[in-house]
């Protein structure tokens, strides 16, 4: 009987042995590959990136990588969303507003080596707006639709008539870009990276233009997925779409200050705490949309957590034909008042979020403080509610997204608790209508009459106010179920304003008659953060998630 | 047994036809759609009307359920909505990590829990016994992503012995040929790479094998301990054979029986339980993939994915219902 109690004995020490020598290795190998570390860094990325041609790229982590392999004309200052030159020098409109001049950088090349120049700019724009068959789709150039609207041939009668008229080629560095109209998105929407300026010649060889398959099967071309070519201080190496990782280098021939780390890395790990334990095992470097609560956790742990200024927000929307007592303004005003959004932010939100008094952010011109407050008291609510009839009570429903944070709504079932207590605190009775984010709270909350109340949100894609007030409330849309036509002239007005400084104060006026009418209530504005290794610096958090490496460094 | 693999083969046709009906009837039934998820919260009901349009999902089900057919006929499962590139490329770019994987987790499952359960029979109630057994109620019990979870703080944040995600480390040189990276490293004789991608097999390959090593403990240990009280395993040792030769000849060979019949369909569970493991270790495998196309609703890829896994699964019972005959000459006959 000795000997099996031996054998088995023998046995586990082997298994133990075996699992030690293994760690023993991988504990050796780790001071080999951290000692390379300062020539590379892995950043970890949420998602793929869908195409690397940002004209036909509409998500975070498509710009993500073009942000870094492309320029654009103008783009945001460092941590601002403020508009500086990028590859134009200078830039201005002509007196009618129509035509807008761009002076560009000279010496500049793309990463193939050919020359960027006016007639390359030219040739950009063409492409897009000469867009044809599946590129025409929302779904592939979003962005252009949404600044240009249509194309030089619209083939779906649904699409409006494209902004853009023509790009003419002045000199080798003298572009005029002329417009049909005057618009509020110039040129702030310049800065976006679909609109980045990529090598003609690139775009030519990988026939960047030839999406192709059949409707329900369209594919992108070998541009899009390998041969990304801009002017950014990195270039391009691989996109191992098996492993998830896009990887870039050096661009050594870059016009402006050269990357200081060799090569980076962007890896997929869609589990945030996957990402988090990634980083606290040093097999990556950084990564992004760090969880609300983990901000203060991995500040004390000696990470750089670097919080974005909020360039987006909450806001609580009312559906006019949805309730007829929402068509009443009493009671809207009530639902303001009823809310304690102070509260909602001090306990929902991470360090660095603000209560939201205007649609947009405060960072954007046009902001005015001058609004109708509705600073939280139930009292008001409940004697606004006993003048427009409902003393009584009143009952709506009340939707919410599942299985979704937003850096705006990093807790949407939370808040809609504590916006509960507040609403039944004043006297109206709440339905929860909780929905799948996508497809269908999205679906049902900006479509149809059957919604009531909702939380929905917006972060911002340029550094324009129109961008956030214009996309809400510019025209009667199904999420918030009124015609207000005195409003919708305002915006047309303030959008065909050449003048910055008269359209400036248009968004002004525009901002005190919003919170006047009060189609829904402001909530917050919530930073988003990225984290970097506690030796890794230089990298500006930007409102508009607008980073870049070529800056970033390891320090001891 | 050439007949009966054929038959078996034929029986595949039915099979997948039903199946991908009642796939595509159910997937499209399903509120929403993938035009909801290319657009989030920028999409207006207009511009989605006009994907939905252009994705041809506006067409009655039919008109979409030939026109998979026709493509399905010619080997061609379509693109993905969410990636456009072809389901095919991303069925196999990604399928190697999975089989990596599942392979990694049979090693484990099979190589400590058959040594395990024999040991623990044969030491009844034993230290050893009560710990396996007991050990393997827990590994049961225990959620896939919460043990996961656990392994990895342990083993890749406090210790730093594994590697905490992915499939390689991605700052690596490494030339990938067939995808299945330990092989290619050894192919290309980039140890390195070789032994990289080994230890980011570790502790996911020890997640997923945590259930099928606890079931393969307890049905070798119930199977052993029956074997051990048959007539012939006396009658070997009354011969004077070696105890080398009984358990060999006579107790292993006829406990493995049920469970190769487990290891069957183990193998299918164990893509899965890949959903959930390489969710939790960002693992590139085909798990990783589906899980994000359900919540996309990219109906071509699901529907590819999932044709593709219930083959491999009739596949692979038919390989365990082929080596049965090998194990146990009986069942050639019948």
């Amino acid at each position: 009987m000795r000997a099996p109690r031996l054998r088995t004995a023998a046995a586990v020490a082997a298994v133990a042995a075996l699992a030690l020598a293994a760690a023993g290795c991988a504990s050796k190998r780790d001071p080999d590959a951290s000692s390379n570390k300062p020539e590379k860094l892995v950043f970890g990325v949420a998602g793929d990136p869908k195409t690397l041609d940002p004209a036909l790229a509409s998500d975070g982590e498509s710009f993500r990588v073009a942000r870094q392999v492309y320029e654009t004309l103008v783009q945001p200052e460092a941590g601002t969303a403020k508009i500086i030159p990028g590859l134009a020098t200078e830039f201005k409109p002509d007196s009618t507003g129509l035509v807008w001049t761009f002076k560009l950088k000279q010496g500049v090349k793309f990463h193939d080596g050919t020359d960027f120049n006016a007639e390359a700019v030219c040739f950009n724009f063409n492409r897009w707006f000469n867009f044809k068959g599946l590129l025409q789709s929302p779904d592939v150039s979003s962005y252009w639709q949404d600044i240009w609207g249509g194309y030089a041939k619209n083939e779906d009668p649904k699409l409006l008539p494209s902004l853009f008229k023509s790009c003419t080629a002045k000199d080798a560095s003298t572009v005029e870009i002329a417009t049909t109209k005057v618009s509020s998105k110039l040129p702030a929407a310049l800065a976006l990276p679909s609109f980045s300026i990529a090598s003609p010649k690139a775009l030519q060889e990988f026939k960047a233009d030839e999406v192709g398959g059949a409707a329900d099967n369209v594919t992108y071309p070998d541009y899009s997925m390998k041969h990304p070519t801009g002017t950014g201080a990195y270039k391009f190496v691989e996109w191992d779409r098996p492993s998830k990782v896009v990887k870039l280098t050096r661009n050594d021939a870059y016009h402006g200050q050269k990357a200081k780390i060799k090569d980076l890395f962007f890896q997929t790990i869609s589990d945030l705490d996957a990402r988090k334990q990634a980083l606290r095992s040093g097999t990556i470097q950084g990564y992004d949309l760090v969880a609300p609560q983990d901000v203060k956790v991995l500040k004390g742990e000696g990470f750089n957590v670097l919080t974005r200024p909020a360039f987006n927000i909450l806001y609580l929307a009312m559906n006019q034909s949805g309730h007829p007592a929402l068509a009443n303004p009493k009671v809207r005003q009530a639902i303001a008042y009823a809310i304690d959004r102070k509260a909602i932010v001090d306990s929902k939100y991470p360090d660095g979020s603000s209560v939201a008094i205007n649609f947009h952010p405060s960072s954007l011109e046009g902001y005015n403080e001058n609004v109708t407050k509705y600073e939280f008291d139930t009292a008001k609510a409940k004697s606004l509610l006993a003048e427009a009839g409902f003393a009584s009570g009143l009952t709506l429903k009340f939707g919410y997204p599942t299985e979704v944070t937003r850096p705006y709504m990093p807790d949407p079932k939370g808040i809609f608790e504590l916006m509960k207590t507040n609403l039944e605190a004043a006297g109206i009775k709440i339905e929860p209508v909780a929905l799948k984010w996508s497809p269908d709270y999205l679906n049902k909350m900006s479509s149809g009459n059957d919604h009531h109340l909702h939380l929905l949100g917006w972060t911002g894609d340029y550094g324009d106010a129109y961008n956030f007030i214009g996309t809400f409330f510019d025209r009667q849309k199904d999420e918030w179920g009124f015609n207000n036509p005195q409003l919708f002239a305002k915006f047309a007005e303030a959008d065909k304003e050449a003048d910055l400084q008269k359209r400036y104060a248009l968004y002004k006026e525009l901002n005190k008659m919003l919170l006047d009418f009060l189609p829904g209530v402001p909530i917050a504005h919530g930073p988003p953060s990225l984290v970097l290794a506690k030796n890794v610096t230089g990298v500006k958090a930007s409102p508009l998630t607008d980073e870049r490496y070529y800056t970033a460094e390891y320090t001891n | 047994m050439f007949r009966f693999i054929v038959r078996r083969l034929l029986q595949l046709i039915p099979t997948l036809l039903g199946l991908s009906l009642l796939l595509f009837v159910w997937l499209h039934r399903l509120p929403g759609g993938p035009e909801t998820a290319l657009l989030g919260e920028r999409g207006t009901p207009e511009t989605r009307a006009m994907v939905r349009h252009q994705l041809g999902l506006d067409q009655p089900l039919w008109v979409q359920y030939g026109r998979f057919m026709k493509r399905l006929l010619t080997g061609d499962f379509g693109n993905s909505i969410d990636t456009k590139q072809p389901v095919m490329q991303e069925f196999f770019d990604r399928f190697p990590g999975t089989v990596e994987l599942t392979i990694a987790a049979l090693i484990f499952a099979i190589g400590i829990g058959i040594p395990l359960g024999y040991l623990a029979a044969r030491r009844r109630a034993s230290w050893l016994d009560n710990l396996s057994v007991g050990g393997s109620l827990v590994a049961v019990c225990v959620p896939i992503f919460f043990l996961g979870y656990l392994v990895k703080q342990l083993f890749a944040v406090n210790l730093g012995w594994f590697p905490p995600a992915g499939r390689q480390d991605v700052t690596i040189n490494s030339t990938h040929v067939t995808n299945f990276y330990v092989l290619d490293g050894i192919l290309t004789g980039e140890w390195d790479a070789a032994w990289d991608a080994i230890m980011h097999l570790v502790l996911p390959g020890l997640t997923l094998a945590s259930v099928p090593l606890a079931i393969i403990v307890r049905i070798t240990r119930a199977s052993v301990l029956e074997v051990l009280g048959e007539d012939y395993v006396r009658t070997a040792r009354a011969k004077g054979l070696t105890e080398r030769r009984i358990r060999g000849r006579h107790i292993l060979r006829n406990a493995m029986l049920p469970v190769v019949t487990v290891l069957g369909l183990l193998t299918g569970g164990l893509l899965s339980g890949a959903v959930l493991t390489e969710t939790v270790f960002a693992f590139t495998g085909i798990g990783l993939f589906i899980r994000q196309s359900i919540s996309n609703l990219d109906y071509p890829v699901l529907m590819g994915f999932i044709m593709i896994i219930a083959l491999i699964y009739v596949l692979v019972n038919l390989l365990v219902d082929i080596s049965y005959s090998l194990i146990d000459p009986r069942v050639r006959v019948r």
